[in-house]
This record gives C-alpha cells, structure tokens and sequence, in this order.
C-alpha cells in the first residue's frame, strides 16, 4: 500500500511537470510562439465575446459607415466600420471568431475520432479490414476537397452538424493514413509484445499502449488540420453553403459585401484578414511543433 | 515498370466505378425526386411516374446503372435541367475555360514555385530561405476568397487597374484572367515551394554533392547539375498534384470572379440540384483527380531510377 502510494506520489507531479515542460518547448520556437500568440488571440476574443462591450452583431444600426465612425449617439465608435445591413463589424468579427472555432474544433475532433479508430484498427489488426478501410480511403481522397464538400452539403443540406459530418468524411480518410503508417511501425516493439503476453485486450495494446506514442506527428497534423477546417468552413460560408445566417461568419460576410466593395471594402478586408491570421496561426504553430521536435 | 502502371492502372478504374456507382446510388435511387427535378415542383405525382416509365426508369437498379455508365463513356451525360441542354455541349465548352485558367496557373506557379524552392534549400537557414519560407507560408495559409479580397480591394476598388469581374461577357478578355491567375498562383505556390526546399535540402546534405564541393567544381556547376536532377523529383509529383488542389480553389476563384469555367458550372449545378449535370461534374473532376494521380506515380517511376528497376 506504502510503495503504491509512493509511485503514485512522484507520478502525479512529474505528469503535470512533463505538460508544463511541453508547454515551455513552445517558447524555444519563435515561429510557434507567433502561432500560438495568434490562435490564443482569436480563441480569447471567442471566449470574451460575450463580455465584451460590443454592439449585437445581427443589429442594423447605420449602413456603410468607414471604421473609426462615431456612432451616431456619440456615444461610442464603429472602430472596423459597419457593413450594407448597417451591422457593426467588429462585432461580427469577433461573433464570428466564437462560430468558426467552436465548428471547426468540434469537426475536427469528431474527424480524429472517426480518422483514429480507422487507422488504428487498420494498422493494428492488417488484413482484409485493413485493405478495406484503406480502399474506402482512398475512395474518399479521390475527390478534390471542395467537390466533396459541395456534394455532401447540397444533398443533405447546410446545418452544423451536416458540416461537421462533411468535414469528417473529408478529412478522416487523411487521419486514418497517417495513423496507420505510424502504428506499423510502433505494433512490433517490444512493450506491445510484452503487452500481447500478458493478454491484454486488443483494444487496451491498440489505445493504450500504441496509441500514446503516436501522439508527436498527430498533434503537428492537428494543429495543419484546424487550419484547413477553418479554410473549409469560411469558404462554405463564402459559397453560401456554410453555417446558416444571420449569424455572423466571416466567409459569408465577405459574400455578403463583395458586390458593393467599392462603399465598403473595409467590410470584405477586416473578415479576410481575420481568417488569414487565425490559419496563419495554426499553420505557424504546426511548423514550430515540428521544428521542435526534430530538434531534440 | 510495366506491371507496377498496369496495377495502378487497374486500381485507377476500380475507383473511378466505385465512385461512380455511389455517385449513382446518391443522386439517382429515388427515382420520383429525379422526375421532380426534371418536371418542377409543380408536376403531378401521375405524370411524375408517367416520365420514369418513359425513360426506362422502371427497370432494375443496375440495368439503369449499366446503361448510365455506358451513355457517359461516350460522352453522353443526359441534358442539364437547369440550361435545357445536353450536359456535354456545357462541360466542354466550360472545361476548356478552367483548362485556360488552370494552365495559365501552371505557367506561373511552376517556375516560380521551383525558382524559391530551390534558392531556399540551397542554403538552409540562410536569410533568403527564412523569407521566402515565411511568404510561402503565409501565402498558403490566406484561402482563395481572402486573396481575392485583398487583391480586388486594392487593384480594382482602389486603384482601378483591373477588372473586379471576369465573366468576359463582351467577348475575350485577357485582363479579366489577371487576378483569378494570381489567386490561384499564390495559394499554390507555397505548397510546392516548400517541398522543393525541402527535397533540394535533403539532396545538398548528401554524400555526393559534398563530394562534389570537395573536388573544387563551381557551385554553380554542383546546383545547376549535380544537385537540381534529383531535387526535383519530389516537387515533380506535388505539380501534378496540385491539380487535385487546383480544382477546389478553382470553384471559389471562379465563383467569385463570375468567371465561367468548369468550377462555377458544378458549384451552380449543385445549389440548382440540377442532378445529371451534378453527376458529370463530379465524374470529370474525380476523373481528373483520379488521373493526375497516376501520372504522378508513373512519372516518380520514371524520374527514380531506384524505383524503376527493383
């Protein structure tokens, strides 16, 4: 009983140590300090959307107005402007930041779940299974992304949960891949074979054994993916077949305004600037990962 | 060689017929919607039937199915329900615009792409590569719509150089073509610059072009023909397939620019529900996906020796 506390005592510790020093390995990299200063940046301002003094992002209150505009009370000014509706931007943009984050994590969650449970499977048990899972792969990649996605949504028709299951099927074949490429490798070591001879259950080796250690290339590719799904959600929204309006998104907003651009161009700069730098930051963040990693 | 194409070959038809046959499955397996597409919504459920009785819609799933594949093979994909003509005068006519713009594309992007890549990986970690690495990565990270934005809202709105339209509606414009080429190049070239540099990295660090410096050739002469054969077989693959990537960006330029080529026709099919032209659309770019595909496995074969003959 003493010697299980014991373990448990320095174990406890040295996990929350191991997560800090991960954390720290972020400040070594100057291009992954950028990326996470610009995700953490937009997933601030999503979270303090609410507190926020801001006006209501779907509120017309004076068409066209050019950023910095006092608002007509005098009270308070459109810092970005306000679009054709009259809605004021920064507001929109920041709503917005809310949505695309919150679908776009949740997409790709529900993708790596689906993505990981093939890949492991695949790579673990081989065979049949494997060939089949890899084939419907390959079904899927097949298609340019856009295609898919327009094909998926015009048949079952633009709501959330419809776009996350796109997302899934449009990434998940791309995560079962890289999954099944890194279990081959991991499933002949020595402690998955230590773990066979116990007579551990197949799915304890494959999650809890093998799974743990194929985390360094997932968590880059994660961070690449959350930036495509947000390159894929904002462009569905461009293409009016994203997440329904009037809810602010920033793809649609740039839809929205690109025929009167002349009046108010700022309305289409403010949202793309905004996706730019979010896909920026993951994207940054990706690479300084790795950087990382193959440094030590 | 040849049985390593002719399995790829054959894998390449497998999945342009499964694709099909789910294409098929989706879209066509509840028959009485595709006669109320066909006849508005506006049509008897009695003349509804009395159309797929007429169009040998009754006869068994797979019958339909044969005969479908069949008629598309020859280049017969039924007539669009929302243009009341035959889907294939369309598709040509806009496949052979998006040909245009994507080969324009490839003129741009292909040299300059290789061009960075090359001067980036030549020497790692130098000034040039850090910049050209972080514009490439920025550029790739700014989505079509938003670089069309940006360039409509300084080059048409601002300093009104350029058309902010491209739907050439009063005959052949090549000003029109400027930004859709541009978007398209600058979100694509980052991608294959990247790997260039990383394939042109990985060469400059192996034991034979040290040889080579050692012997005192010119660097130039180590590059131009030591180095560069073989750096470019990874990047030769990316080109390829990029068309892939392509035709997503080009159903966004080409909605957004009006302009109108083979991405803007499957974007409008697929808002209409215009179903036969959904269908041949999503054929050809699939085929078109599918097809790059293996020209980029053949070609990696040929440029690699050390694939070529094992």
């Amino acid at each position: 009983m003493a010697a299980e506390l014991e373990v448990h005592g320095i174990e406890a510790p040295s996990r929350i140590r191991r997560l800090l020093a991960t954390l720290a390995l972020v400040r070594e990299s100057r291009i992954a300090m950028i990326g996470a200063l610009l995700v953490g940046f937009w997933v601030a301002m999503a979270i303090l959307a609410p507190v926020l003094p801001l006006f209501d992002p779907n509120q017309p209150i004076l068409p066209l107005q050019k950023p910095l505009t006092p608002t007509p009370d005098g009270q308070s000014t459109f810092w970005l402007g306000t679009d054709h509706k009259g809605r004021d931007v920064l507001a929109r943009l920041i709503w917005g930041s809310q949505r695309v984050l919150v679908w776009a994590t949740l997409a790709t969650l529900t993708a790596y779940v689906a993505g990981i449970v093939m890949g492991v499977t695949a790579g673990y048990f081989g065979g049949w299974w494997d060939e089949a899972l890899s084939f419907l792969a390959n079904v899927l990649l097949s298609f340019p992304v856009m295609v898919l996605y327009i094909v998926i949504i015009t048949r079952i028709g633009a709501s959330p949960l419809n776009i996350v299951l796109a997302v899934t099927f449009a990434s998940a074949p791309g995560i079962m891949r890289i999954v099944r490429g890194l279990v081959l490798d991991l499933r002949n070591r020595d402690y998955v074979a230590a773990a066979q001879v116990r007579g551990e259950h197949p799915l304890y080796i494959m999650f809890v054994e093998i799974l743990p250690n194929a985390r360094g290339p997932l968590i880059v590719d994660a961070c690449l993916r959350m930036g495509y799904t947000t390159i894929a959600l904002a462009t569905l929204g461009f293409l009016g077949l994203g997440l329904p309006p009037p809810d602010p998104d920033w793809g649609a907003m740039i839809a929205e305004t690109q025929p009167m651009g002349a009046f108010a161009g700022h309305a289409m700069i403010f949202p793309a600037l905004a996706v730019t730098s979010l896909v920026l930051g993951f994207n940054l963040l990706a690479d300084g990962i790795r950087e990382i990693s193959l440094r030590d | 060689m040849l049985v390593l194409a002719a399995r790829r070959f054959g894998a390449m038809v497998l999945i342009m017929a499964v694709i099909s046959l789910i294409l098929f499955l989706i879209f066509e397996t509840d028959k009485l919607a595709v006669a109320g597409k066909v006849l508005g919504p506006y049509s008897t459920i009695e003349q509804r039937e009395l159309w797929l009785e007429q169009h040998g819609y009754n006869r068994p799933f797979f019958v339909r199915y044969g005969e479908w594949v069949w008629s598309a093979l020859h280049g017969d994909f039924g007539t669009s329900i929302r243009f009341k003509v035959p889907v294939s005068d369309l598709l040509w006519e806009r496949l052979a615009n998006t040909g245009l713009l994507a080969g324009l594309v490839f003129l741009f992007m292909i040299p300059l792409s290789l061009t960075l890549g090359v001067l980036a990986g030549m020497r790692e970690g130098s000034k040039t590569d850090r910049l050209i690495s972080l514009v490439s990565i920025v550029t790739t990270s700014t989505p079509e719509f938003a670089s069309a934005a940006f360039l409509v809202a300084l080059f048409v709105f601002h300093l009104g150089w350029l058309p902010g339209t491209s739907a050439m509606t009063s005959g052949f414009d090549p000003w029109q073509l400027v930004l859709p080429v541009t978007v398209l190049v600058l979100y694509d070239f980052g991608y294959v610059a990247r790997m260039t540099r990383a394939s042109m990295a990985e060469v400059m660090t192996s034991q034979y072009i040290r040889t080579a410096i050692l012997k005192g050739l010119p660097r130039s002469r180590v590059i131009l023909v030591h180095a560069l054969r073989n750096a470019l077989i990874a990047p030769f693959t990316v080109i390829v397939l990029q068309l892939n990537w392509l035709l997503s960006g080009v159903i966004v330029v080409e909605v957004f620019f009006a302009y109108k080529g083979f991405g803007s026709l499957l974007y409008e099919a697929a808002t209409f529900g215009d179903i036969f032209l959904i269908e041949a659309c999503t054929i050809v770019a699939v085929f078109v996906a599918v097809f790059s595909q293996f020209i980029s496995d053949i070609g990696y074969m040929l440029l690699n020796p050390r694939i070529r003959f094992r």
